[in-house]
């Protein structure tokens, strides 16, 4: 029962941060372009 | 969440759907090409719905951002409907996602509770459990639940009902209830019940908002066409005036490149116009002094003088305009098949409920016990398959269909499209490619260099058609190239002086009727290059298909009877000819007023009305704004086999639509008895919902496919 005491808040706390990330993301538009998100990480940058 | 508008000094961002974007390399050549270009400040590509967005110096032609991305090798086209942007737009989508995101972590969350209380936690255990569960359930609940709350009360004060009273009532109700038997400390509490089917629910309005086509003006962007201003003649001097102070009679100076600003005739001057807008011809035509010309017309060559006959709201294209506008009101009539079970559920719903808590009441089972079972009843039957059949079947049905070319733009358009049986084409621009195609093109790598550089340099169509034919090819370094207006253009390279333009004046000998130019060095010898509107490549093809498919294609055309019948009879199909933008809709309201479901095909502005009055539209990606906007599917590429593939890939959708349906009734038919018997427990309740939830979903994923 003790244990309880600890782990509930922890794994709530837990979900609560993933979903403020989520909230974060997006609200910042980082869903709006799924594919191409996945594309740009092979594009070289060049230093400009 | 209303981030303003990216606005930076003098910078508007234009919107581009652009065809063949599918890699990195395309996305880095697109973002880094484009703003070498003078004026192109920044280019940011989206992937998914293959359109970039392009800031720009506002003073920048459309003309020049596409070509620029013909040269990092795309076809752009302007995208005129919803402007997509990181901020503002879809906001009732970002709205319910974020709803849906709590609903779920809440769901998980407290199912995690719930096993262990189902698992056998007894005593204070279980009121513990039960208690964190509110904690989390009732916030949650006020949160995700709003988009049904604010629905359903508006609904209620307008004295209606809708399917999101029921489901108001219930989920209220069931946390109510559940909250009490928390206080109490008795053994059923559905908190997770509450809150998975607000998931469920939100999931489904989700995936609706993402299909839903935004309301678009088409009508602003036709008068957008027409120039505010115009340049009058008024005794010896020119004054700038506003179209709308115009008046019949005024004779207006009109620019070459000018947009005409009103319906006239010309009185000094020749030229030839591009009607394209209107008439959808892509040949210019020439006009000279008693010609007619045409509101929202480019004339081309050289200055002229026109005396307005029609002004601001007497013009045709203010005509087309206002017939759009009325057909549009008739389209939103149409209900579908979503709405019509809407209507039954509600009603069918809040009797079931009622009936089992006189039921239990009258059996002398209690209040507590008689309302317990009626809001089992109202937990149980909550939409959740209901809601996820349409949507999730239209989107999975688009996204196949996106894959292979084709935009759905409104996720009803595939209901309406699964009911053809009848298709109207346009010709020009919709069977044919709309664009010119040359032939007998040099052969020599100078001579084509010449010749791209000659036709780079002029913006009349027949230069633009060579362009693009000759995509790829490096212009070769010229001195003095001079465009000469109605005559074509000249330049000198390496000490000869080369022409491309009309033939008498590059001094080759005239041919025949068909459209053509001449192109050569001053000392010969000389090339006629002759251009046609080509059919495009599968059309015949595309026609045999939509007849196996039991839909009767009809072209119609405003063109001249030879023309038209030429090319119905190489598409084996019917044709009507010399059809007006009026002629034309009411064509589509006869077929429909027969009893028909109608589907045109076109691109124009003279096909806008008809596109608007029939069932369903759909247009090519290098349609005119109009055409785009009055289109529920826009294509993309050469083939016209698209057609028939979203004929059928909608057809598949609905029988898909359809399964869903029987299987959530089938669902409801199982689940309903147990509730109004009293025998739904909270695991009963979570395991029947998201398991009909799931079913949908997984036979809704067979559509992955049906676009092939």
């Amino acid at each position: 029962m003790s244990g309880i005491l600890f782990l509930l808040p922890i794994a709530l706390g837990l979900g609560l941060a993933g979903l403020a990330a989520f909230f974060w993301s997006a609200k910042s538009g980082q869903f709006e372009d799924l594919d191409g998100a996945a594309e740009r990480i092979l594009i070289d940058d060049e230093d400009d | 969440m209303n981030a303003p508008q990216k606005v930076v000094g003098a910078t508007t961002s234009s919107t581009y759907a652009v065809e063949g974007m599918r890699c990195a390399a395309c996305i880095a050549r697109i973002e880094q090409g484009l703003p070498k270009i003078q004026g192109i400040k920044s280019a940011r590509v989206n992937l998914s719905a293959r359109r970039v967005r392009v800031d720009h110096d506002p003073a920048l032609a459309e003309e020049v951002i596409e070509q620029a991305f013909r040269n990092v090798g795309f076809d752009a086209h302007v995208f005129a409907g919803d402007k997509l942007s990181t901020h503002g737009a879809g906001s009732e989508s970002r709205t319910l996602m974020l709803a849906m995101a709590v609903a779920g972590f809440a769901a998980m969350n407290i199912m995690l509770l719930s096993v262990s209380v189902w698992s056998g936690a007894a005593g204070e255990t279980r009121d513990l459990f039960h208690w964190i569960s509110a904690l989390i359930a009732i916030p949650a609940v006020a949160y995700a639940g709003r988009p049904f709350f604010r629905s359903a009360l508006t609904a209620l004060r307008n004295r209606r009902t809708n399917m999101d009273v029921p489901i108001s009532i219930g989920v209220t109700l069931t946390v109510a209830m559940s909250l009490y038997e928390t206080a109490v400390g008795n053994e059923h509490a559905y908190f997770d019940g509450a809150t998975m089917l607000l998931f469920f629910l939100l999931a489904g309005r989700f995936l609706d908002s993402l299909m839903r086509a935004k309301a678009e003006d088409s009508v602003a962007a036709l008068l957008r066409r027409i120039p505010g201003e115009a340049t009058v003649i008024v005794g010896a001097g020119q004054v700038r005036r506003p179209v709308e102070s115009l008046m019949p009679g005024d004779v207006l100076l009109v620019a070459a490149g000018e947009r005409i600003a009103v319906d006239g005739v010309v009185t000094s001057g020749s030229s030839e116009v591009d009607q394209s807008l209107v008439t959808g011809e892509s040949l210019p035509i020439a006009i000279a002094a008693g010609a007619a010309v045409l509101a929202g017309t480019i004339n081309l060559v050289r200055p002229i003088e026109v005396r307005a006959s029609a002004v601001a709201d007497d013009t045709s294209i203010a005509e087309i305009a206002r017939l759009m506008e009325a057909a549009s009101q008739s389209r939103s009539r149409m209900v579908g098949i979503a709405d019509r079970a809407a209507r039954l559920y509600a009603p069918a719903v809040h009797s079931l409920a009622a009936l089992t808590f006189v039921g239990w009441w009258i059996a002398g089972a209690g209040a507590h016990a008689a309302l317990l079972n009626a809001v089992a009843v109202l937990i149980i039957t909550c939409p959740c398959a209901l809601g996820l059949a349409v949507p999730i079947a239209q989107v999975v049905a688009a996204g196949a269909l996106m894959r292979s070319g084709i935009l759905v733009k409104d996720g009803s358009a595939l209901e309406r499209m699964a009911q053809c049986d009848r298709a109207l084409l346009d010709k020009t621009g919709t069977a044919t490619r709309g664009r010119l195609q040359p032939s007998n093109l040099p052969d020599k790598p100078r001579d084509r260099a010449i010749l791209a550089a000659l036709a780079r340099s002029s913006r009349h169509p027949l230069s633009r058609a060579v362009t693009s034919a000759l995509e790829g090819v490096d212009p070769a370094p010229a001195s003095d190239l001079d465009e000469q207006p109605g005559l074509g253009v000249e330049g000198v390279f390496g000490g000869t002086r080369w022409r491309l333009g009309r033939a008498d004046w590059v001094g080759a000998p005239a041919t025949g009727a068909t459209t053509h130019a001449a192109f050569g060095p001053s000392t010969g010898p000389f090339r006629v290059i002759s251009f046609a509107d080509t059919i495009r490549p599968d059309a015949a093809e595309a026609m045999t298909e939509l007849r196996a498919l039991a839909i009767e294609p009809l072209l119609v055309s405003g063109d001249r009877r030879e023309v038209v019948d030429t090319i119905a009879a190489q598409l084996g199909i019917p044709g009507r000819s010399q059809i007006s933008p009026a002629e034309k809709s009411g064509l589509v309201e006869a077929e429909r007023a027969a009893g028909h479901r109608v589907l045109m095909v076109g691109d124009g502005l003279n096909d806008g009305p008809a596109m608007k009055t029939a069932d369903v539209a759909m247009a090519p990606a290098a349609a005119s704004d109009v055409g785009q906007m009055s289109a529920d599917f826009i294509f993309f590429g050469e083939s016209l086999g698209a057609v028939p593939t979203a004929i059928r890939a909608s057809r598949r959708t609905m029988r898909v639509v359809k399964e869903n349906f029987a299987l959530a009734i089938g669902y409801n038919a199982l689940a309903v008895p147990l509730a109004m018997a009293g025998s739904v427990t909270p695991l009963i309740a979570a395991l029947a919902m998201s398991g009909s939830s799931i079913i949908v979903v997984v036979n809704a994923l067979r559509l992955r496919r049906a676009a092939r």
